[in-house]
């Protein structure tokens, strides 16, 4: 006993002091932020515009989850895309839309296969950055669509709309609908999901415009892009906020699970629901009532202009500066922002009167 | 470690089986040697494995289960499980980008991890010992409560700017070879797991808990305190695992290491350590944590998708509740 005891209190003795030893202390002021802000310039160096588009690519598609409709539909577009210029597409992907491991896993997979390109939607900012960076050091490109990673650990980020337009948007539609006045909630996918947090930012934001004065953000609710827990999430904010108006829901699987929540209840018609879901997902509520308009940008053109991004890169046409241009084709002629950021345009409003031209 | 000969003593009526490291025909040994098969057909026919870069990534991409497993192992043996494991790792690192955000010292920060890891272990211990709870029960509730506290102490955070030093600790290889860098720290903790569980009278005293945790108090063993012990060891190489977690990962968030816990149970059930306690050796659990690692590794090289994986990790472990047991059958020193 005491012998046993013994050991186990030097091992995690000696267990510390290693980890202790490996270097001096530091804090988080004396730490110089090494971590660059700049995107990482391509090996190669010299871009050339006019290079011809390389042939015998192949580009990996990595989404933040397999088997999520949202994620089938765009890299469905991404290998659209790739088919028309001759190349290969493959996809590789978690289960689960929480496994960062997992993700960081496949990178390395991606990595060994030596694919000529990366496109990955982040489960998370930080965690993809080690095997991203060790990836691109090898010569392979990596460009994220749908939610971004630190910017240092890419060439380019494909975004789907600008974060500003999405935020500020989907509260003016709610504010429209609801004359501003009201207790609305947000009803959002994991909480370190970086695409839906910045757009949360952007909502609260347009909340402090002084024509919602009258418009109050009572809750910010969590449904892990898991049906089953986002319609919990939709019931037990029905149930705290009795008074609620309107619920905004940044996340596909958000706002459906949480329509079918309320088409159920005797909520119906009194609680507003808006934000961010597919056509094919939300037809019946919209025809029925439950939501009267919500948005979206196109995913399928969002895989295929990361196909097209991540092309351009393998073939020296960019590297993720400011100001190039490449073309990504039938979608046209397309320009790198600030921070390597490619921008797909606005979102597109769905509601009773166009809703029928849609098919995704 | 050589020792090859099984010993069987008999404690208060009951027969209580002592494995040894090596045996004749046990199943840790056929986990061991599946092991080996798999590595040499993976490292001649698959593409992208055999060099040090992969080598390096799947070794540390393992080493969390392959560190929690250690004292999961006697855990079992003793009869008990641990659940909050996975929620420990999450609450570990939860609370070291907090701090750290705090602008405390990084080193401060992993003493606090490593005593905060050794109170989880503890509350953990006290509900199994004192109230006589079943652990299975006792963990599943410790496991929602341990995210719930980490997700109330770094929000919808995500902490990466550690010091460069130590994420290269976290991510880095000893002098550009296969082994990570972090590897050292727990070789040292996996001889010592092994020497206490395989060559100590505390180790002798966990085999007998587990098989009559009755016949060993009558025997003179403190049965509590081994099975506190062996609570807060768990819960104390969790927290460590959940600091090297934000320094391998580069992330500090709440949700780290979801559901871990499945993966390590998985392992030393897989290694041939008995669910009802009282059996079992390090090394079979060390090499379950290897060979699902490596398994998942390949299947991802092949192309093997996603879903497919998650069926055969699954069919292994039916087989692998299934083997020891066919595995004991089979062999004739125990009856």
């Amino acid at each position: 006993m005491s012998t046993g005891t013994r050991i186990a209190a030097l091992a995690a003795g000696s267990l510390l002091a290693l980890s202790l030893s490996a270097c001096g202390g530091a804090t988080k002021s004396s730490t110089d932020k090494a971590a660059s802000t700049a995107p990482a310039a391509g090996q190669s160096g010299a871009t050339d515009p006019n290079a011809a588009t390389k042939k015998g690519l192949t580009v990996g598609f990595l989404p933040k989850q397999v088997n999520n409709a949202y994620f089938t539909i765009s890299d469905a577009g991404g290998d659209t895309a790739l088919s028309a210029l001759g190349e290969s597409y493959k996809e590789v992907g978690t289960t689960s839309a929480t496994d960062t491991a997992g993700q960081v896993s496949y990178v390395n997979t991606l990595m060994q296969q030596h694919v000529s390109a990366i496109a990955v939607s982040a489960q998370d900012p930080g965690a993809l950055c080690t095997a991203l960076k060790q990836a691109m050091s090898a010569g392979i490109k990596v460009v994220t669509y749908d939610s971004d990673t630190d910017p240092g650990c890419r060439q380019v980020f494909v975004s789907q709309a600008s974060s500003e337009d999405l935020g500020r948007s989907e509260v003016d539609l709610l504010g429209k609908e609801l004359n501003y006045t009201g207790q609305i909630a947000i009803l959002s996918a994991a909480q370190t999901a970086t695409n839906q947090n910045a757009w949360i930012g952007y909502m609260q934001d347009e909340l402090k415009k002084p024509q919602f004065a009258n418009m109050k953000l009572v809750k910010i609710a969590y449904g892990n892009d898991d049906a089953q827990m986002s319609f919990q999430q939709t019931q037990g904010l029905l149930q705290q906020y009795p008074d609620l108006k309107g619920i905004i829901s940044p996340t596909t699987v958000g706002i459906k699970a949480a329509a079918q929540y309320l088409d159920g209840s005797q909520y119906k018609g009194k609680v507003l629901l808006t934000g961010l879901g597919t056509p094919n997902d939300m037809r019946s509520y919209v025809q029925d009532g439950t939501v009267k308009a919500f948005e979206l940008w196109d995913p399928g053109k969002l895989g295929q202009l990361a196909a097209y991004t991540a092309v351009a890169l393998a073939s020296g046409q960019i590297s993720g500066a400011q100001g190039q241009s490449f073309t990504a084709g039938s979608l046209g002629s397309f320009t790198v922002g600030a921070q390597g950021v490619v921008t797909l345009g606005a979102p597109t409003v769905f509601d009773s009167t166009n809703i029928s031209q849609f098919n995704f | 470690m050589a020792d090859t000969t099984d010993t069987t003593a008999v404690l208060g009526g009951h027969r209580v089986h002592r494995p040894t490291l090596i045996g004749g025909l046990r199943w840790d040994t056929v986990v061991g040697a599946l092991l080996v098969i798999l590595l040499a057909i993976s490292f001649s026919t698959v593409g992208g494995f055999g060099n040090a870069l992969n080598i390096s990534f799947l070794i540390g991409n393992t080493l969390p289960v392959a560190a929690i497993a250690l004292p999961m192992t006697m855990l079992v043996a003793a009869g008990e499980i641990d659940l909050s494991v996975g929620s420990t790792v999450g609450l570990s690192g939860a609370v070291m980008g907090a701090l750290w955000n705090h602008g405390m010292n990084i080193n401060a920060i992993i003493v606090v991890c490593a005593v905060l890891g050794v109170v989880c272990g503890l509350v953990n211990a006290l509900l199994v010992t004192k109230l006589g709870l079943p652990s299975l029960a006792v963990t599943i509730g410790t496991m929602a409560l341990y995210r719930g506290v980490a997700q109330i102490v770094l929000g919808s955070n995500s902490v990466t700017d550690f010091p460069q030093n130590y994420l290269d600790f976290g991510s880095g290889r000893l002098a550009g070879s296969f082994l990570p860098t972090a590897v050292l720290p727990w070789l040292v903790l996996a001889v010592a797991a092994a020497v206490v569980l395989h060559a100590t009278g505390f180790g002798r005293s966990v085999f007998a808990v587990g098989a009559s945790a009755e016949a060993a108090w009558f025997a003179g063993v403190r049965v509590r305190r081994v099975k506190l012990s062996l609570f807060v060891a768990t819960g104390l190489v969790s927290s460590l695992t959940g600091v090297f977690w934000v320094l391998h990962y580069a992330s500090a968030t709440y949700s780290n290491a979801t559901g871990l816990e499945l993966s390590v149970v998985a392992a030393v059930l897989l290694g041939g350590v008995d669910f009802d306690g009282g059996r079992g050796t390090l090394g079979g659990a060390i090499a379950g944590v290897f060979l699902l690692g490596t398994l998942q590794n390949v299947m991802s090289l092949a192309d093997v998708s996603a879903q497919s994986q998650t069926i055969v990790t699954g069919v292994l472990l039916t087989v692998s509740v299934l083997g020891p047991r066919v595995a004991r059958q089979m062999s004739p020193s125990i009856r």
